[in-house]
């Protein structure tokens, strides 16, 4: 009987062992890939909007090389460019493609996902194409009615988000609807919480416009096409679909050891992976 | 308050240690203490309680006053209260179409429920059958029970599409906001006002019905007037409620942040203001959103004060 016990014993501790040297040999790995010990702090900084994701990126990169540490700020994405250019952080985070000026201070960006908005009608609505310039104008409150842009004489509903919802933050800053007073979408807009609530009013209203996430979109409400693109993933990333911004990581100059290797990550397969639990991805 | 507690207690005490003294000597010290010592955990037990609510309102209190009212300073007492724009994307901050919206949609509800209500409960408690009654009181409670976002989610998909057929103008307005709320506060009036009519003495009736008045007179002339300070109650706890719903309402009224020139007009409540963007607010914005919880804090308190007066006296009167 005991030595039975010692024999399993024996058997448990090899066990072990074995298990033991097997979860040494990853890191061993990873660190003959990266050259040498991968090690440090790196800042990312910018886009509010990119920062979730980022951050889902940098939690994964540390959890594969334990000896870094990455800090992502959400400060957005202006105020990273230049914090970026000013040399406060190493990568940069931006919801928009990088200004000329930017582009001066000799930033490069790499797109690493896509947002998409999907302009959406009730499925009775006669009109399935606009221009960005006419939603702009029927969110500013300048067309009114649904025959000034080929529908029938109706007058339109706008429908938007609260005040500092991040779909209408984008939403905005694309159509061009922010000026020196804050937003331009027309007052008397009716407001709905959530993009859930959005499309439940789109559906139950022949009138209404609205915008949603590209993600929610059914058949109870009709995804319009802008400037005669459809809302699908391809025209987004093919830059067709014109209610759709890149989300962007910049960086200036030569990059050390530790930010080639995180924005590899980010652009290998994994990390599209994480990305495409936000937003959607670049590499398939 | 402390020191009568305090007395009370050995009041009390005396009076239960008188109680025991008749009883068995030898036994009596230790049966004696056990039991005090019972009596005085359960004391404390109640006691302490009974402190979590006071402990809990004065916390909430301070709470949003210390958050709020900083806001209220950097923007402007006038600006804020009468100012006409909400608008966080510019730092403009006005708060005054969100009052009409709250006291627009309470009013409406007020002035709908409150008869339905009263007439509802003199039914049930004067004029219907038992077997009948006894068939609308589950209903009236079952409606008490339903939660409110269930409210608000019929309200927008059965309630304002039938307004936007009638209207038009897309349904989600003032009008769909007064009606949801009316039908939210019916219970809590029905049930006040309905006890406040059973508690009227019969006598009262009676002697009124031997002088020859109608049923009815009887009704309004007598009961009623009696029961005034139940029914007024009832009204307040209406108010509260209607005043303070979020949720049937975010879903109802539109939220368009504009003062309602009419019935179909969108509004926007001063809860729907706070629910609605506090989840993405932060610095001046989300403190402006506390400093509206303390002008609908300071509201109701009014509100409260008001009605507990014209309560009182309407009860001394009777």
């Amino acid at each position: 009987m005991k030595k039975r016990v010692s024999g399993l014993l024996v058997i448990v501790m090899a066990v072990l062992l074995f298990a033991g040297c097997a979860a040494e040999a990853a890191p061993a790995a990873a660190e003959s890939a990266g050259g040498a010990a991968l090690s440090g702090t790196l800042s990312v900084a910018g886009s509010t909007t990119v920062a979730p994701p980022a951050q889902a990126l940098a939690d994964a990169f540390e959890a594969r090389y334990p000896e870094t540490r990455i800090d992502v700020q959400g400060i957005g994405s202006s105020a990273g460019m230049k914090m970026l250019n000013e040399g406060g952080c190493e990568i940069g985070m931006a919801s928009r493609e990088l200004k000329q000026k930017e582009l001066d201070w000799g930033l490069e960006s790499i797109a690493i996902a896509y947002d998409g908005i999907a302009v959406v009608v009730h499925p009775s609505n006669g009109v399935s194409d606009l221009t960005k310039e006419e939603i702009q104008k029927i969110f500013m409150g300048e067309i009114t009615n649904w025959s000034e842009v080929g529908g029938i004489n109706k007058e339109i509903l706008v429908v938007s988000r609260e005040d500092g919802s991040g779909t209408r933050g984008a939403f905005e800053e694309i159509l061009k609807l922010e000026g020196d007073e804050g937003s331009m979408v027309i007052e008397s807009a009716l407001i709905a919480e959530g993009n859930g609530a959005v499309k439940a009013n789109i559906a139950s209203k022949s009138q209404a416009i609205g915008y949603i996430s590209l993600g929610i979109v059914d058949e109870t409400v009709k995804a319009l096409q802008v400037d005669g693109a459809e809302v699908t993933v391809a025209n987004i990333k093919s830059g067709a679909y014109g209610v759709s911004r890149p989300l962007n990581m910049a960086t200036k100059g030569e990059m050390s050891e530790l930010a080639k290797t995180y924005l590899d990550f980010v652009m290998s397969p994994e990390g599209q992976k994480i990305v495409a639990e936000h937003y959607i991805p670049v590499v398939d | 308050m402390e020191a009568s507690i305090e007395t009370y207690r050995k009041v009390e005490n005396k009076m239960s240690e008188q109680a025991y003294i008749s009883r068995d000597a030898n036994n009596f010290e230790g049966q004696h203490q056990k039991r005090m010592r019972t009596e005085t955990f359960f004391r404390r037990l109640f006691f302490l309680s009974a402190t979590v609510a006071i402990v809990a309102v004065a916390a909430i209190t301070i709470f949003i006053f210390v958050s709020g009212v900083p806001a209220i300073g950097k923007i402007g007492l006038f600006d804020f209260v009468f100012g006409q724009k909400w608008k966080p994307s510019a730092d403009i901050y006005g708060i005054f179409p969100m009052i009409i919206g709250s006291l627009a949609a309470t009013g409406g509800a007020i002035l709908v429920g409150v008869p339905m209500g009263v007439f509802t409960a003199i039914f049930m408690a004067e004029i219907a059958p038992d077997t009948l009654s006894r068939l609308i009181r589950p209903a009236i409670e079952l409606l008490a029970g339903i939660p409110s976002v269930v409210y608000g989610f019929w309200g927008l998909v059965v309630l304002v599409p039938l307004i936007d057929k009638i209207w038009g103008g897309g349904g989600n307005s003032l009008l769909a906001a007064i009606v949801i709320l009316t039908i939210m506060i019916l219970p809590t009036i029905v049930n006040v006002s309905e006890a406040a009519l059973r508690a009227v003495p019969k006598s009262y009736g009676q002697g009124s019905l031997a002088l020859g008045a109608s049923k009815i007179e009887t009704i309004f002339r007598v009961k009623i007037p009696a029961a005034k300070s139940g029914v007024l109650a009832a009204v307040v706890l209406g108010i509260g409620r209607a005043i303070g719903e979020t949720m049937a309402v975010i879903l109802v009224a539109g939220n368009t942040p504009m003062i309602p020139g009419a019935l179909t007009d969108r509004i926007r409540t001063m809860t729907a203001n706070i629910a609605m963007e506090m989840g993405y607010a932060f610095g001046l914005h989300q403190e402006a959103l506390f400093a509206t919880g303390v002008i609908l804090f300071v509201f109701i308190m009014a509100l409260n004060l008001v009605l507990n007066r014209m309560t009182h006296r309407a009860g001394d009167e009777s």
